[in-house]
């Protein structure tokens, strides 16, 4: 990857993550670990990767993405106005009545949101159908889909991941976000799904193991999954939740809690300063 | 009554979808249940628009849901238990949230799908999905107004869920017959009371109205096709015209047509509501029609809870 390229990438995840900080603060609630784990590897499908136009949200050619992990829409949401589909300033408005932007993605209410998920496990599925109707019309477009490493104890996960596998959709990525936290732990205290890379390679994916939070991994990632044929992709994206606010990293507690007055100005603070570093 | 057609409604479902097919925007999908649900009818037409899911419900709505999504009109089809009951919540939260074109054919439904008993007997389906905002409800009669259903739910724009029954019923109307979304029929007149009828309920309140006649008592008829949204004018305009009202459904007391009626009349013409219905219990084996009778949902019943409401309006 050009250092150029990395960079401006590098930059946009800062203001993405700003975003998250922005918008659970403002709204009180909200979940910001899972929405800094996965704010590099979003940063990358919408500024790097996905053919998607925000004068033009609905074009049927378009590469879709499913959040399947839906309660880390305050990253969706940080990375969609960045892009342009609606103001930066509606980041405020997050989760407060008359917003565009519900507590979880909804596409009926925000501009290039293109499924309404929350309920985890339900949003590979969605995916799937996508993917499915991409083959079936003949369409070069692809789908991505983000689901927490937590929401794979879902049952319905490993239905959809049949479903792809039998089905050979190679154009649908699925990723993992692996911080190996959720509500009530780590994921081996809870309920191990592990292991997450031989599980999906049993249902007949190509899996591809990476370090969620560098550029070139990422890029190289999605690079890899353009080139496979036959099977659906999973990429294991290994990430710090909380990532990029120093007192949020490795923390479950901060998986649906907002920061407090102190708190935000702390963790706008250290983004600032890691947005003066890239500049230097 | 022995040149009586009967047909079961899951079959007007596989008939109705086969016309369908040449649509270009029409997929059907299934959860391995296509020669029960009658979807293999459009398979053996449609081979490349039929999609076999597995044994997996909850997938298979969020299937539907994706490919809703790029413009697809798409036939989700499994028996009521797994599609109202199993995927409750990806209807709910992957097709009826996001307002998706996928119209959900449920067969299989009732106390009348006889010798598998209670755990494919589904009677809490149309109380499911009729909590559910954006939904529509159709339970047909018979085989004629099953198909004109099809029809109509794939003109519709939202999600639909279609209930069809696996057993043989009278049809009890003209092949003629125009289905109108949402507009309750009135089968006959009457000025006593109002037996309001849903899905193969309908032929035996035609049967109780003749036997209430000999008893002196002029029964209305109305069939309620559409749960949601309900005709709420043609059932209001009844109570204030024949005083009492009873329901009639196969499905539970709680929630269907008869909490659906209850709900209204009580905010806007109370009078007296006599509900029939399966009773808050499970079901047991059987052969159908034994647990039709069983269960009280026939004419005779409808005839005694009849007497019952115009008892109580006096």
């Amino acid at each position: 990857m050009e250092e150029n390229k990395k960079l401006e990438l590098k930059k946009i995840a800062v203001n993405v993550r700003k975003g998250v900080i922005e918008g659970t603060f403002n709204a009180k609630s909200g979940h910001p670990g899972g929405s800094l784990s996965i704010a590099d590897v979003i940063t990358y499908l919408y500024f790097a990767k996905m053919n998607v136009d925000p004068a033009n949200p609905d074009d049927e050619n378009r590469d879709r993405f499913v959040l399947s992990k839906g309660h880390t829409a305050p990253a969706l949401y940080a990375a969609l106005a960045h892009k342009g589909f609606f103001p930066v300033e509606l980041i405020k408005t997050l989760r407060k009545p008359d917003s565009i932007l519900q507590g979880h993605p909804s596409m009926r209410y925000t501009p290039g949101v293109d499924m309404s998920t929350g309920s985890l496990g339900q949003g590979i599925s969605v995916a799937c159908g996508m993917a499915l109707a991409g083959k079936l019309k003949g369409k070069d477009y692809k789908v991505y889909t983000i689901l927490g490493d937590g929401e794979i104890e879902e049952g319905q996960v490993w239905e959809a991941a049949m479903f792809a596998g039998n089905r050979q959709l190679d154009n649908l990525v699925a990723v993992v976000d692996y911080n190996n936290l959720q509500i009530d732990g780590s994921l081996d205290e809870v309920n191990s799904p592990y292991p997450i890379k031989e599980k999906f390679e049993a249902f007949n994916w190509n899996v591809i193991e990476i370090n969620g939070h560098c550029f070139c991994e990422i890029e190289d990632a999605f690079t890899k999954a353009d080139e496979c044929k036959g099977k659906p992709i999973c990429i294991i994206s290994k990430s710090v939740k909380g990532k990029g606010v120093s007192f949020m990293e490795n923390k479950c507690d901060w998986h649906g809690s907002a920061p407090n007055a102190e708190q935000y100005e702390i963790a706008m603070a250290e983004l600032d300063k890691a947005m003066a570093d890239l500049e230097v | 009554m022995a040149d009586v057609i009967k047909c079961a409604t899951r079959d007007a479902y596989g008939a109705a979808l086969k016309e369908l097919g040449s649509r270009d925007d029409i997929l059907v999908l299934d959860a391995d249940l296509a020669k029960a649900t009658k979807t293999i009818t459009f398979k053996k037409e449609f081979p490349d628009k039929f999609i076999d899911c597995g044994i997996a419900e909850s997938n298979m709505m969020g299937i539907a849901a994706g490919l809703a999504t790029t413009g697809y009109t798409v036939f989700a089809s499994s028996f009521a238990m797994f599609a109202a009951g199993r995927a409750f919540e990806q209807v709910r939260n992957s097709i009826a949230y996001p307002k998706l074109n996928v119209k959900i054919g449920a067969t299989h439904a009732g106390i009348s799908v006889g010798e598998d008993g209670a755990s494919h007997q589904c009677c809490e389906d149309i109380a499911l999905m009729r909590s559910i905002p954006n939904m529509v409800i159709i339970n047909p009669a018979d085989d004629v107004e099953a198909k004109q259903a099809v029809f109509a739910a794939a003109e519709h724009d939202g999600p639909v869920y279609m209930r069809f029954g696996r057993l043989a019923v009278p049809r009890v109307n003209a092949e003629d017959y125009k289905f109108e979304l949402g507009k309750g029929v009135m089968l006959k007149d009457g000025k006593d009371v109002t037996i309001v009828a849903t899905g193969l309920m309908v032929n035996e309140a035609l049967i109780a109205a003749e036997s209430l006649k000999a008893e002196g008592i002029d029964a209305r008829v109305i069939n309620i096709h559409t749960i949601k949204p309900l005709d709420r004018d043609i059932i209001i305009k009844a109570a204030k015209e024949t005083g009492a009202i009873v329901t009639a459904e196969e499905h539970s007391v709680i929630g269907g047509l008869g909490g659906a009626v209850a709900e209204v009349l009580c905010e806007e013409c109370p009078v007296p509501v006599v509900r029939l219905g399966v009773e808050d219990t499970f079901g047991k084996s059987g052969p159908a029609l034994e647990l039709l009778k069983i269960y009280g949902l026939d004419a005779e019943n409808i005839a005694i809870k009849a007497k019952k409401a115009y008892e109580l309006k006096k």
